[in-house]
Parts: C-alpha cells; structure tokens; sequence
C-alpha cells in the first residue's frame, strides 16, 4: 500500500516539473533572505549568538527551508475536506484505521517531497552559502529518525485540526490559528533559542518545535550523544500524545456521525 | 471631470458590488479579520526575536526597525487589499471570467485590478500601521516638509511597487499556469525582503531585491534618508528620494510582464 | 458585411509528454454574414467553433488570415467592437455570483456607459420580454441553469448590440426553458435586425432560429447554405417510432416514408420521413389505417450525424 502511494507521488511530482522548480526557487529565495538577516545578526552579536556560528546558522536556514515541503505547518489536509464534506463516513466503513490511513498517507508524500524539493534546497544551501555540518555519521542516523518523527507529528496535529469539522461548521479558524502559532514555535522563523526566556519556555511546553526545531538540532549536531537521544525521547512522547488525543477524537466523532446519522 | 467620472464609473460599479457581496458573509469575515491580524503579528514577532537577541542589525536599532517594518508592511498589505487577488490569475483563466474582460470595453488589466477587492486584508493593515506609529513616536524625527514628504514618498511608492509585483505577477503566470509558487518567491519575498535592512542582503539578493524587484527602495532607503543614516556601501541613504523612480520602473515592469503574459493568452506569438 | 473573414487560421501547439506537436483548429477559413442575417454554426466537438468565435471578438490572435466583425480588427479595435457585440458563453458566466440578477444588469450598463433612463427602459424591456422578473432579487448562484441563459442573454443585449453571439445556448435547458429562449431570440431578431451567430449541437435550435447554416469540421468550412439544402444534402429525415398494439408485418409503402427496421417482431418500427414532402400528422394517419398505434416519438436528425454525413460527402 506504501509502495502503491509512493509511486503516485512520484507521478504526480514529475507531472508538475514546473510547480517543483517554482517551489524551489521560492525556497531559495526566502532562504537567502534569511541567511542574509540571520547572519548579520549573528555579526553583531560577536560571531556567535545563542550558540550559532555562521555555519551552524546556514545549516539551521537551509534545513528548515529543506523541510517545510515536509512538514505540515499550514494546517490544511484532505482529511479536514473529508470531514466537511462528508465523505469521511465513508472511510469509517473501510476495514483500516482512519486516522492511521490519514496520516500514514500524508507522512508518505512528506517524505517523498524531501527528495525533489528538500534535498536541492540543502544542497543549494550548501553551494551558494555553505554551512556547517556534523563530521560523524551518528548524527546523521538519529537526525534522519528524528525528521521522521517530526514529519509524522506535524500531520498527526494537522489531523487534530481536521477532526474539529466533526463539531465546528467552520475550521478555517483552527487552521489560521495553527498556521500562526505553528510557525512560530516550530522555528520556522527564527530558531526558538533565540526567543526571550518566557516565550522559549512557552514554545517548549508545545509539540510544535518537535516538528522541526529538534529535527534541525539533531540533524546538525547541535545536540549530540544523550542529549540528542534525549530530545528524540521528547519527539516520541509528544507524537505519542497527539496520536492518542486523535484517537479519542476519531472515536468521539464517529459517534457524533453515528448520532447525526452521517 | 464629468467626463473622468463618467469614465470611472465602471470601475466603481464592481467595486462598491463587491464590498456590498463581503459584508454578507460575516462570521467568515471576522474570523478572516483575526486571522490576518495573526499572520501579521507572527512576521513582526520575527524581527523582534531578532532584535531582542542583538543590540542591532545592520546598523539599525529596534526602533530604527520599526519604521522599516511599518512602512513596508503598510504599503504591502494596502497593496494586497486592492489588486492582491491579481495573484490568483490561473483562477480567473478557468472560469473564463478572464474571457468575459475581454467583451468588455475596458481595458483588462484595469477590469482584473478592479475585479475585486479584499476588505478583510485592512485588518492586516493595522499591523504595520502600529508598528509605523510606534516608530514614528520613539525615533527623534524633526517634523518638517522634508520628513513628511519623504514619509508620504516612502508610503505611496512603496504601494505602488507592491501593486505592481502583484500585476508582474499575474503577467507571468499566464506561462506559469501551475507555477504560482515562482511568483511567489518575488512577491512575497519581495515583502519579506522590504521589511529588511538592505545592508544584510547577500550580493544575490541585492541584485534582485535592490534593483531588478526594487524593495529597497519600498522603505530601507527613505527610512535611512529619514533618519540621516548612512546607508549600505552600494546604496547611499540620498537614494532614498529616488523612490519615485524605482516605482516608475516596477510599473513599467509590471505593464511589460502583464503585456507579454496578454499577448501569449491571446497567441500572438512571444 | 458584420462578419468577414479570409485565410482564417488559427494554430495551436500542444505538449504530448515532452514533445509538442502543433494542431491547426481552424484552417482557412473563409465566410462572409451580411447584417440581419441569423447563422448556425455547427460542427462536433472540437472542430474549432469556439476557437473561431474568439478570433472574432478579439480573445484569440489568428495565426493566419483576414478577420473583420462589424468591419473592425477584433484584437486592435477590441474596446469598440466591445460596444457593438453581445457574447453568450453557455458554459461561462458574465455575471456575478454572488449577486441579484438585476444588480449585474446595472454595474453591466454602467460598465457599457448606458444612460440611467435609457439602461433602466432597456433593462426593463427585456426582463418582461424574457421573464426574469420573479428572480431579478436571487442572487444567480441560486437560479436555475434556464433563468440564468435567460439572463445571460439579457445580459449581452443590454447595450443593443447590432451582433448577438451565442456559444450553446440551449445546452442543458429543458424543452420549456429552450422554446421561451428560441421565441424571444427570434423576436429580438425580428424587431431590431440582430444578427445572430449561433453554435449549438441542437437541430431544433437551427430549425426555429437560422436561415442559413454554416458546417465546420476539422476547422474547414465543409458546408454553407440553407438549411433545406443541408437537409437534401445529406438527407436529414425524421424518424418516426411507433409502438403498435400488436405485433405487425413491416410496414413498406407508406406515401413519403420509408421503413427502416422494426423491433420486437413488428411491435415497434422505426419510418423514416422527409419534412419537406410530408408532416408527421400524415404519416401518422397513413399508419393508422393498417394498425392501431400506441404511441409514438419522433426522433430528430443527430447534428453529428449531419455532420458526418456532410464530412463523407465532401470527401
């Protein structure tokens, strides 16, 4: 089934070259802009800030960049059209877990656009700015685990949003929401170890930076050995969490439908 | 006048139609009101952080920022209210709405500009709007005709570079049918790159962003001309007044763009 | 001459995976239509109908070719032509959504420079003509496909175009709906000498509003001419089914009309018949005297067919 879904991806990426190279320049583009601010910022800071060097924060830049094709950070799924409209009932009748099928599907073509659109962001990343990366293979393993998990996390929230359809008539205000905060506290725009005290401390209370500031730490090594294992543990327990909670509400839902009667 | 008035009126006609038509729909207007207020205050947030982990940035303070951020960001989202929905060519192109323009006798580019226009995008204005506030109070600005018709100069270009992204925009996305995205990368890197000191710009972006897509001139130079700033080395601070002329260049890009873009739709070769 | 065309071409290049390929939809196209005159346009799908209208009104360039309507350029002098020409797009909307029938009759009247008075004289006369008063406050999403062609109409005519072009009006509408719009069409014509230009894959259409006919097929003109000569072209007859109340033999040598097969052993047979020589009450008749009909239906001639035949015959 895996298989069948990653061929359709494939299909469906070659069949709109032009749309995969648009979404690689804007990643440039955006990446570039940020390496220019991050790095002066940086500069005045006397070379290092909050632990960045220039080539750790070209690593961070471009990893991020690299990711965003993966990560769901918007907030939109099929599943949530599913549930507007209706069609979910449908699912329900399928002898498969509609949650599990929900995100199994969506961590699938996550996965599968890190090669075309995140891979040449890095790799551009790499050649026009050049960044810092670990020398050992190890954080390469537990990093490339770690982008899983926090590809799987971030389409297992967005899978929270689209459950809320099942009581809210309207769930673009989730998503507005998500998209704003997710952002935020994810790292998409700064890393969060450069936010102030109270509000790094708010981010870490959420799951959003497992979804791509600690797959970025590990990835580059800027946590390493037990710490790293460590933050990977946080990623688990915070997948575990919001799987659960999809579960509770996957159920819960049914039986609003059953109620309604579809 | 009667005359330009009467020229006019067709334009306000749709207009006045399509506020009428938004304000019908209003527990999704207001969501989209905090929504955009959100997303605004998201992209400060980002200069913030900044800020707040460095004393400045090339050569700006956090106040200095807030000037930055506010012209270019009001100008932007004043631009996006009006003829942001220009971004959205490839839908106009399949549901032949674009085809009907042309059996009307306006121009099309001013019948697509006119074609609608996004009321709950003046929420994301109050963000900049704030911030260019702020910024106006905590700075020592001498208020004189100097000052504020650079401030005028600043805001009006700005808008009008913006506006003109978003038509170069929909120009180029008669031959980039799925690749809206490409567009994006100017437009609303364009907006990101505004809200920056120039001075921190690699070479690449410099090229692109301080003259082929002018966004240094959107806000970074007239707050630096503003301010009696130095500048960066390759964009001295007097370059500030040249505003006007950056936005006569963006128009001109934006007109060619949207012509050749015409010109493919209709198949005249090009 | 409104509408003049010579050497009209018109080429369009597709991509078939990656290589592309260039496909001519409309090849030298030569017509002429005088004012007052009302056309069909017909051809199957894809024979470059609506590639021809849009060179016309000015959307497409011609790759090729001499195009003049209303003795204007299309694409130079496309504002003006704008003012002299109604377009009825059956598949797309020149009106507004989400608005009242009638708000879009007065932004298209400002957008045409009408007049107050004369916009609200002219909206007037043609919402009574057409029957859109009871929905003229719905806003369109909410009216029928019928009520809004009629609309559309209306809409194209509001600033009294001399050249009413209509791109499958009838499509989809119902047989109430299609005579309400055929009727008023004919009247339009009739009173204020619109030209009229229609593409439709209708017969009936053709029948109650042309008097001439124009066949496209693979973008050349395979035929021009009444509609009683395409009609002994490519003899485009009726076909008459009855259902009999009991089985009989084959019914040959009725006056006018040939038997073409039957089904159900002689329970339902099928008579062909020219509406030129005979009508169909006749021939009803003339069964009925050797047995007892059910029921009956008539089966108008496919434009596909005609078409087709038309295609076999110029060949």
């Amino acid at each position: 089934m895996y298989g069948r879904l990653l061929v359709a991806g494939v299909r469906r990426q070659s069949s709109y070259p032009l749309a995969t190279l648009a979404g690689l320049v804007a990643n440039a583009t955006f990446g570039l802009l940020k390496t220019g601010i991050l790095f002066a910022a940086v500069g005045s800071a006397g070379g290092t800030l909050a632990g960045y060097d220039v080539g750790a924060m070209s690593a961070y830049v471009w990893l991020s960049q690299g990711l965003l094709g993966s990560v769901n950070l918007r907030g939109r799924s099929d599943m949530m059209l599913r549930v507007r409209s209706g069609d979910v009932a449908i699912d329900f009748l399928r002898p498969v877990d509609v949650q599990g099928a929900a995100i199994a599907t969506d961590v699938g073509q996550g996965l599968f656009a890190l090669l075309p659109r995140g891979l040449p962001s890095v790799l551009i990343g790499l050649l026009a700015v050049g960044m810092t990366m670990p020398t050992s293979l190890g954080p390469y393993v537990l990093g490339a685990f770690s982008v899983l998990v926090g590809i799987t996390v971030s389409h297992a929230f967005v899978y929270l949003l689209a459950v809320t359809g099942f009581w809210l008539v309207e769930t673009r205000g989730v998503t507005v929401l998500y998209m704003s905060v997710a952002g935020l506290f994810a790292g998409l725009y700064t890393p969060i170890w450069l936010f102030p005290d109270w509000l790094r401390a708010v981010a870490e209370a959420t799951p959003f930076p497992s979804m791509m500031m600690y797959p970025v730490d590990v990835l580059t090594g800027r946590v390493t050995g037990g710490d790293a294992v460590g933050v990977v543990g946080v990623q688990l327990a915070w997948l575990a969490g919001v799987l659960l909670l999809g579960q509770v509400l996957t159920r819960a839902g049914r039986r609003t439908l059953e109620v309604q009667g579809g | 006048m009667a005359d330009a008035l009467a020229r006019l009126a067709p334009y306000r006609a749709v207009l006045a139609s399509r506020m009428r038509s938004q304000r019908s729909y209003r527990a999704n207007f207001a969501l989209d009101l905090v929504g955009a207020v959100l997303v605004g205050l998201m992209e400060f947030t980002e200069i913030w952080v900044l800020f707040h982990a460095v004393e400045g940035i090339g050569g700006f303070t956090f106040t200095q920022m807030l000037l930055v951020f506010g012209i270019a960001d009001l100008a932007f989202s004043l631009a996006d209210l009006v003829v942001g929905h220009c971004d959205a060519l490839p839908t106009y192109v399949r549901a032949g709405t674009l085809d009907v323009f042309f059996l009307r006798p306006q121009p099309v580019l001013l019948q697509l500009v006119t074609s609608d226009i996004s009321l709950r995008r003046l929420a994301r204005a109050t963000v900049g709007l704030a911030a260019l506030a702020a910024g106006l109070v905590l700075n020592d600005i001498a208020w004189d005709v100097r000052s504020v018709s650079l401030l005028a100069i600043a805001l009006g270009c700005g808008f009008v570079m913006f506006a003109s992204l978003f038509v170069t925009a929909a120009g180029l996305q008669f031959f980039l049918v799925n690749g809206a995205e490409m567009t994006n990368a100017f437009v609303y890197g364009g907006r990101y790159a505004a809200t920056q000191p120039a001075s921190v710009w690699p070479r690449v972006v410099a090229v692109v962003f301080g003259f082929l897509f002018p966004m240094a001139f959107a806000a970074y130079l007239p707050v630096t001309a503003l301010l009696e700033m130095p500048g960066a080395p390759w964009l001295p601070s007097w370059l500030g007044w040249c505003a006007p002329l950056a936005a006569a260049w963006s128009v001109t890009l934006a007109l060619l763009c949207w012509r050749w873009g015409v010109r493919h739709y209709q198949g005249a070769g090009g | 001459m409104i509408i003049e065309t010579t050497g009209l071409t018109r080429e369009f290049r597709v991509r078939e995976g990656l290589r592309r390929r260039t496909v001519r939809a409309v090849d030298e196209l030569s017509l002429a239509v005088t004012a007052g005159e009302s056309v069909g346009y017909i051809g199957a799908n894809g024979a470059g109908k609506s590639t021809t209208i849009k060179m016309l009104v000015g959307i497409l360039v011609p790759t090729a070719g001499e195009v003049r309507t209303c003795g204007l350029r299309p694409v130079q002098d496309r504002r003006d032509l704008a003012r002299r020409v109604g377009v009825v797009f059956g598949q797309r909307s020149q009106l507004w959504w989400d608005l009242p029938v009638g708000e879009s009759f007065e932004i298209l009247a400002t957008i045409h420079g009408l007049r107050d008075g004369e916009a609200r004289a002219r909206s007037a006369e043609l919402v009574e003509l057409l029957e859109i008063g009871d929905y003229l406050a719905t806003p369109v999403r909410q009216v029928s496909l019928g009520q809004r062609m009629r609309a559309e109409v209306a809409a194209a005519l509001l600033h009294r175009p001399e050249l009413l072009i209509l791109d499958e009006p009838t499509i989809g509408l119902d047989v109430l709906s299609k005579q309400r719009l055929r009727e008023f069409l004919v009247t339009q014509r009739r009173e204020h000498g619109t030209t009229l230009l229609l593409t439709t894959h209708d017969m009936g259409d053709i029948e109650r509003l042309c008097d001439r006919v124009l066949v496209v097929d693979h973008g050349r003109l395979a035929y021009d001419g009444s509609l009683d000569g395409l009609a002994r072209t490519v003899g485009a007859r009726r076909v008459l089914v009855v259902d009999l109340a009991a089985p009989a033999a084959d019914l040959v040598g009725l006056p006018d009309a040939t038997h073409i097969r039957s089904e159900g052993g002689g329970l339902r047979q099928h008579l062909a018949f020219d509406a030129e020589s005979t009508t169909a009450a006749r021939l009803l008749f003339a069964v009925s005297e050797r047995a007892e009909v059910r029921d009956l239906s008539i089966e108008e001639p496919e434009i596909e067919d005609v078409v087709r035949s038309i295609y076999a015959a110029s060949r």
